[in-house]
């Protein structure tokens, strides 16, 4: 019998999952066929991201810490990145990058990068002129945030298609449809080795040049071992260009569903706040964490014991919607109040680039409401990316009337 | 534009930071630091921030309080509503009934002159001057529709009139009543001595633009007590490179909140932030120049200090004198009250219309063994004010009981200090995740063999998961494997102080024979 959890992993419901959720939500944690535990309403997911018994570091399981790949292999294994480690070591390395990232080190780092985001999306929208259609994902939202990490973090982004095949098979490994855990970890330790074979050539060179970018701070500074910054530099860069590309395609998607959202966005660009927030909520990039959790112990919740080595899924898209928590959860209200939602997870783990998603998600979905001129949607559902983890539009075909000048007022 | 941050709630996730780096700070890991009142420019930061935070602990004065159209508005038996107390207490306890609702009159009366304000930063921001003391405003309310009456002290209470009257002579008629008058700093207890210039508390708002002006003249400061106030003071006086010495009667400093183990480690940072730690002493005289002007302090291990600001921080004085010979259970220990927060009279009985919430509230907590806690708490007088303004309005069928764990925040030479529960219900005390010797930890607090509290030094994010233990009894010490725990915890004795509680002040005769003539009368309520 398929559970519900594996009706939803189904890529034919990747268009629309969320009648789904209401079943999945009956049994809030889910024993699956293969031993794991599936997590789906919104205050046990909130629970257990804050429960210290709840590990990220898959190491825990024999069969995954065991992994060797090939050691004539040129390019050498990996350490897990920071959000598959625990505290304390989770913690050293997490503040190592926040130090030139975010507060205390670096707090007007994320809003200092303002201008340039401006810049990149004009340009990105002056690009379009001429065409009668365009895809929002290919010609916009994959684009920007690329060139946005890219810059950040030093990465140069003529580099794009040697990292963005290594990045696709990545996240590929998040999905669950693709092979067993201990498959699919091999596969990301093989790509995450080459990635970080190239990146280590990048950090010498940043380490004889340095830049003011995020890199060469964390080769220069000296306080991270150097398979560690690469480790962090694969992730930063899979991430940052992952992540918000679904926001950005699933939010013109989203407004393009309900005209007078995007009407009054038109109007108030100030509005685009709450639509990011809402969007997050409504339509997350992230219907689960790829890094699966395990249980240290046995953990008692929500009237079911997830045994001690239980491999734990939180479907944070699923929380999102839970109306024990929000009113009228299938409703898209960037007015709704206490938006508590779990777009970026929560607890240690909490998205790491939040802020910048947020930013550029709001930038974005500002300029191209008021740029675009008569949207409309070529297909409705666009075709959607395989994995359910990282859920968005594969493409985003809209017909438009044409673009609007950048320096057009932004009410019309 | 005016801001206040619920740090009961922040976990220290920095996205107010990212989003408004001009208003908020976080100077380590943890520690918020922000602007209360920032000027219009940064309103657009401000916002971005209040939607950013992950756990909507921004509270701004554009939020308008929806009625509930629904509710329980509708007993017609409730028309007058006064609360005495317009602090914070008083003004969420205020906003709680407008949402909930109540469309009657309502009178805020408040001794102070001026708005309302938020204490928490006056040792914080105010002192080390990143703020002035005139900007720590709570939001406005101003669809609360009351009436305000500032400046006029409550000085009496008639309950069978059902009336307070005022230091001005009025007298102002309720149905129901709130009392949420707070707590004083207690002052130097010679009152020459008190009078010095450069001895002074902190409680105030005008307080703390005092010290922050004579801290601003770069003295040397005598902190008297090290509770948390008294720790936060000294704290400043580091960033500000100012040499400070604690005076601590007991062993440690932060000893009567968390116990002899931790604050053993306070006094770690303390010293290793260059406070000049004296504990297990007292200060036996403060003395003065010719012009009254503080010169020294005398200690009882005979050692003498050459001061010019001496802080007395022993501690909060109830504001409960208004209500002797009221017939309520008033006195040095708080007001009395049910956990539905209605006041007790002298009898020990509840009245119907009389409620109590804040620091000056003396209410039965079920979690630890009903015992009547009064807590001086930012969170609990939120909270409590909520209960107490549901059941003002609410029949007796509905009443909530105040049962909320409390929770509260310091921040101290960088670190950020949180507890839930009542870290001083314990015998034992275990550090169950971090490092002590990092500054980044967990200690949990058992009581028989249950958890009772948790304190987080810099690890905020795993509170609730305690207060979640706590609130399921669960056996103490956790001793299931964890992230972040290099070793099994080890259970050592918590060291908390035997106390003496200020209601054993109360003396209290019996008079009258026949069941129905029998009545209690408080003759005394304590010292004052």
């Amino acid at each position: 019998m398929t559970t519900t959890y594996e009706t939803f992993l189904d890529y034919a419901n990747r268009a629309d999952p969320y009648p789904l959720f209401p079943q999945l939500r009956r049994t809030p944690v889910a024993r699956q066929p293969d031993g794991s535990y599936v997590v789906s309403t919104y205050r046990e997911i909130v629970a257990l991201l804050h429960d210290p018994r709840v590990s990220s570091d898959l190491r825990n399981l024999p069969e995954i810490a065991n992994i060797r790949i090939a050691p004539d292999d040129a390019a050498p294994q990996l350490p897990p990145e920071f959000i598959r480690r625990d505290p304390p070591d989770h913690d050293r390395l997490r503040a190592m990058v926040m130090k030139h990232f975010g507060p205390p080190g670096a707090p007007g780092r994320v809003a200092g990068m303002e201008s340039r985001m401006r810049e990149i999306i004009t340009e990105l929208i002056d690009g379009l002129a001429g065409r009668s259609r365009i895809d929002v994902v290919d010609d916009f939202a994959y684009p920007l945030p690329v060139t946005v990490i890219c810059e950040m973090l030093g990465v140069p982004r003529p580099d794009e298609p040697l990292f963005h095949k290594w990045s696709q098979i990545a996240v590929e490994t998040n999905d669950p449809t693709t092979g067993t855990i201990v498959e699919r970890n091999r596969r990301r330790f093989e790509t995450l080795a080459k990635l970080g074979q190239y990146l280590d050539g990048l950090a010498d060179a940043h380490q004889r040049e340095p830049g003011d970018d995020l890199l060469s701070a964390l080769v220069t500074d000296g306080e991270m071992a150097r398979p560690d910054v690469l480790s962090t530099a694969a992730l930063l860069l899979i991430a940052g260009h992952e992540t918000t590309v679904n926001l950005i395609a699933n939010g013109m998607l989203t407004l393009l569903r309900h005209p007078h959202v995007l009407e009054r966005l038109r109007q108030d660009p100030g509005y685009a706040v709450n639509v990011v927030e809402e969007l997050l909520r409504y339509e997350p990039p992230i219907h689960m964490p790829g890094p699966r959790r395990t249980a240290l112990a046995d953990i008692e919740i929500a009237g079911t014991t997830i045994p001690q080595g239980s491999v734990i899924v939180l479907v944070l898209a699923s929380g999102n919607r839970d109306p024990a928590r929000f009113a009228d959860p299938d409703r898209f209200d960037p007015d709704r109040r206490d938006n508590q939602h779990l777009g970026f997870g929560g607890g240690i783990h909490y998205c790491f680039g939040a802020p910048l998603a947020r930013l550029e998600t709001r930038l974005a979905l500002t300029e191209l409401t008021r740029r675009l001129v008569e949207p409309r949607l070529v297909a409705d559902p666009p075709p959607y990316r395989h994995t359910p983890n990282l859920r968005g539009p594969l493409h985003l075909l809209l017909d438009i009337d044409g673009i609007r000048s950048a320096h057009s007022a932004s009410t019309q | 534009m005016r801001v206040v941050v619920d740090l009961t709630k922040c976990q220290g996730y920095g996205q107010c930071v990212f989003a408004a780096p001009d208003v908020f700070r976080m100077p380590h890991h943890e520690t918020l630091m922000y602007e209360l009142d920032p000027d219009e420019t940064k309103r657009d930061q401000v916002l971005r921030a209040a939607a950013a935070c992950p756990v909507r602990a921004l509270l701004l004065d554009e939020e308008i309080t929806e009625r509930q159209e629904k509710a329980s508005a509708g007993n017609p038996d409730i028309g007058r509503i006064v609360i005495v107390g317009a602090s914070l207490a008083g003004l969420r306890a205020a906003a709680t009934l407008r949402r909930e609702g109540y469309a009657g009159a309502l009178t805020l009366i408040g001794d102070e002159p001026g708005e309302p304000y938020d204490r928490p930063p006056l040792s914080k921001q105010v002192l080390s001057g990143q703020i002035a003391a005139a900007d720590t405003m709570l939001p406005r309310r101003d669809e609360l529709d009351a009436e305000w009456i500032r400046g006029v002290a409550a000085v009496g209470l008639d309950l069978a009139a059902r009336q307070v009257r005022l230091a001005d002579g009025r007298a102002v008629g309720y149905d129901r009543l709130l009392i949420a008058t707070g707590v004083r700093a207690r002052p130097w207890p010679d009152p020459q001595e008190a009078a010095l210039d450069g001895v002074s508390v902190l409680r105030s708002r005008q307080d703390a633009a005092e010290l922050r002006r004579r801290l601003a003249s770069g003295p040397r400061v005598l902190v008297i007590g090290g509770g948390f106030t008294g720790s936060e003071i000294a704290s400043v006086c580091r960033e500000l490179d100012l040499p400070v010495t604690v005076a601590e009667r007991g062993p440690a400093p932060l000893v009567g909140a968390l116990g002899g183990v931790v604050g053993r480690i306070a006094a770690d940072m303390q010293r290793e932030n260059g406070v000049d730690l004296r504990c297990g002493v007292t200060v036996t005289a403060l003395e003065g120049d010719r012009d009254g002007r503080l010169r020294r302090a005398r200690l009882s291990d005979g050692s003498v200090l050459d001061v010019d600001l001496a802080v007395a921080a022993l501690g909060a004085v109830r504001n409960v004198e208004w209500l002797d010979g009221s017939g309520l259970a008033a006195g040095a220990w708080g007001v009395g009250c049910d956990a539905g927060c209605r006041a007790f009279d002298v009898n020990g009985i509840v009245c119907d219309d009389v409620f109590v919430a804040g620091d000056v509230a003396r209410f039965p907590h079920p979690v630890y063994g009903y015992q009547f806690l009064t807590l001086e708490h930012w969170g609990n007088a939120v909270s409590q004010a909520h209960v107490a303004a549901h059941n003002m309005i609410s029949p007796s069928g509905r009443l909530r009981p105040h049962l909320s764990l409390p929770v509260f925040w310091s921040a101290q030479f960088g670190v950020n200090i949180k507890s839930v529960g009542v870290p001083t219900f314990a015998d034992e005390v275990a550090i169950v995740q971090g490092s002590v010797e990092e500054r980044r930890f967990v200690a949990v607090y058992g009581h028989r063999g249950r958890i009772t509290a948790a304190v987080t030094f810099d690890e905020a994010m795993w509170l609730d998961f305690y207060r979640d233990l706590i609130e399921r009894a669960a056996p103490f010490p956790p001793d299931f494997a964890m992230v972040g725990r290099s070793a099994p915890p080890r259970a050592v004795p918590a060291e908390i102080p035997a106390r003496i509680p200020a209601i054993h002040d109360a003396t209290v005769v019996v008079t009258g024979h026949n069941p129905d003539e029998r009545r209690a009368t408080l003759v005394s309520a304590g010292a004052k």
